[in-house]
């Protein structure tokens, strides 16, 4: 069955999009990651401006990340104080991060620069974290009590001034190296275009120590405000939300995302870890291989001036 | 009755019109028009491409015939008909990838400034028949030739034509660009009909299409006529909304995506 896109201005196949986001939407409900770094590709790939398919994404995921937020949040797996923090943080990064693009953009590099930092990201996240996970099931094999979350032992740098409880997150904490590391996290996100949850996650459960849970609702709460943004600058600025694309994904996302968030609740904390880290080193092999390997083609085209 | 009544008024009366004008705009124009031994006509089976929910792409039969007058003396050649159909011009930028250290990454570029977005041109037989390739470029036969009129811009930077050449490679896969040598067929010695094949993903816009008679590669007779592809319905209010109502467009995706998002929690909710 296909349905013609009235702003991308080309006919999809309707049941192929609902699969694609029901996939993606199933990651983002258990990992607390958007999922734009796997959807926005797909659509390029099937033949959807990318102009139109970073933009329409963006609503895709302020729907998945608003199921996701508001289940954890009748869980009580959402840090509200600790994520106000996180949007703060990423606010300001966003507009540094806009900046930036700008410059790089026109110094003719932005091709370059997005995929070394991919490919940079994925692997040494990715490769961390599956290193850590691994050992962390083999310690839970041999019968050892696994805690990543040692409640009242923090690193001297979260000792700064401005120390605030975060109840939920078992976090008492300065702000400012939160604040900081979440204008890192959008200022990343801005420049790659993506919404950052798979910095995030990796960086709360790591640097901050936050229990798993808390982090996938917390992460997602900061993803639906930052995303719900992103729609609004995206259709005011260049009109480039396709809303019949964004109803498909839409429906398909909230209805994985909602599966997303059962599995995530039967899945053990080093398990999880595991998996997001497999996924991020796949990702980032197949940005790899893409610039290594010799392209069939070595010509592409871009169309400028349509939207 | 009264219906058909009004539409016979007004057929008779835009018939009325039409000759009327034809004949004015005849009589003032005939001075001035060369004597020709040949004349074109040719026509469209639509003007209007609408676009609603279930458009696929679309045909456009071209139809037309070669009027000759009496007293002419025949020819040496036969006729040939080149169709071109031009669609919307864009901005286009063409990369090439080249391999640094372990790296493949976008090197050289070129920019075409008015690129057609849709390019087809057909013509009743191969253009190795019709003529020399310098006849072709001066008739602009064939993609390449339409997209470089002269060999100076070729001539001044070596490498353009190999970022032509991947356009035209690159927008053929797509069916964007279409060469169809025989693409026209001669029903009678002077009636002839061609098919433009439009794309799904062909630009909504004016295409403009060149219809023209050669003999011997000289160019007999010219006619241009132009077909618009437009949405209609749910398509064109969207659009049209998206782009003059921006924000209240941004906003109505934005909370329609939250009411989603807090519908599937209402409907799965278990916990």
């Amino acid at each position: 069955m296909q349905i013609y896109l009235p702003i991308a201005e080309m006919p999809i196949s309707v049941l192929l999009i609902l699969a694609m986001s029901v996939a993606v939407g199933f990651i983002s409900g258990m990992f607390g990651i958007g999922g734009g770094f796997l959807m926005t590709p797909l659509l390029i790939f099937l033949g959807i401006p990318p102009a139109v398919a970073v933009a329409t994404v963006t609503a895709q995921i302020a729907a998945s990340s608003m199921t996701g937020a508001l289940t954890y949040w009748r869980r009580r797996q959402l840090d509200l104080r600790l994520g106000s923090v996180l949007v703060a943080g990423g606010l300001i990064g966003t507009a540094l991060g806009v900046l930036a693009f700008n410059a790089i953009r026109r110094a003719g590099q932005l091709d370059a620069v997005i995929m070394l930092s991919y490919l940079g990201l994925f692997v040494v996240i990715g490769g961390m974290m599956l290193f850590e996970s691994l050992k962390a099931m083999l310690v839970a094999r041999a019968g050892k009590p696994v805690r990543l979350e040692r409640a009242g032992q923090h690193p001297a740098w979260l000792k700064l001034p401005w120390r605030v409880r975060f109840y939920r997150s078992r976090l008492y904490a300065s702000v400012w190296p939160i604040l900081g590391f979440a204008a890192l996290v959008g200022f990343i996100g801005a420049v790659l275009g993506i919404g950052g949850g798979f910095i995030m996650v990796p960086a709360l459960l790591y640097l901050f120590r936050v229990p798993t849970a808390v982090v996938v609702g917390t992460s997602l709460f900061q993803i639906l405000t930052t995303m719900t943004a992103a729609t609004l600058f995206h259709a005011a600025s260049n009109q480039s939300v396709d809303i019949v694309l964004a109803i498909l994904l839409i429906i398909g996302g909230v209805v994985g995302a909602q599966f997303g968030t059962r599995a995530a609740r039967n899945l053990k904390g080093e398990s999880f870890r595991l998996f997001l880290a497999l996924l991020l080193l796949a990702v980032g092999m197949r940005f790899a291989s893409e610039a290594v390997v010799k392209p069939d083609e070595v010509f592409s085209i871009t169309v400028q001036g349509s939207r | 009755m009264a219906g058909r009544s009004r539409t016979q008024a007004w057929l008779a009366s835009t018939l009325a019109s039409a000759l009327a004008f034809a004949l004015a705009s005849g009589l003032l124009l005939w001075p001035a028009l060369p004597a020709r031994a040949e004349e074109l006509v040719a026509s469209l089976s639509t003007h209007r491409v609408l676009i609603g929910s279930n458009y696929t792409g679309a045909q456009i039969a071209v139809f037309g015939s070669v009027e000759r007058e009496g007293r002419s003396v025949g020819r040496a050649d036969p006729y040939d008909i080149i169709v071109t159909v031009i669609g919307p011009r864009r901005q286009v930028v063409v990369r090439e990838k080249s391999q640094h250290g372990l790296l493949w990454l976008n090197d050289a570029q070129r920019k075409f400034a008015d690129a057609p977005s849709f390019l087809a041109s057909m013509t009743n037989r191969t253009m190795a028949e019709m003529g020399s390739a310098e006849d072709a470029r001066r008739l602009q036969v064939g993609l390449r030739n339409r997209l470089l009129p002269t060999t100076s811009a070729a001539a001044a930077d070596p490498g353009l034509l190999r970022f032509v050449d991947a356009l035209i490679r690159l927008k053929t896969e797509d069916k964007l660009y279409q060469e169809i040598e025989r693409g026209v067929t001669f029903l009678t010695p002077s009636l002839f009909r061609s098919n433009i094949v439009l794309p799904a993903t062909a630009p909504t816009g004016n295409y403009e299409v060149v219809v023209e008679l050669v003999s011997g590669s000289v160019s007999l007779a010219r006619q241009q006529t132009s077909f618009e592809v437009v949405q209609i319905g749910f398509e064109q209010r969207v659009a049209w909304v998206a782009r003059n109502w921006s924000l209240t467009y941004g906003l109505m995706t934005a909370v329609m995506a939250l009411i989603f998002g807090w519908l599937a929690t209402v409907i799965f909710r278990r916990d």
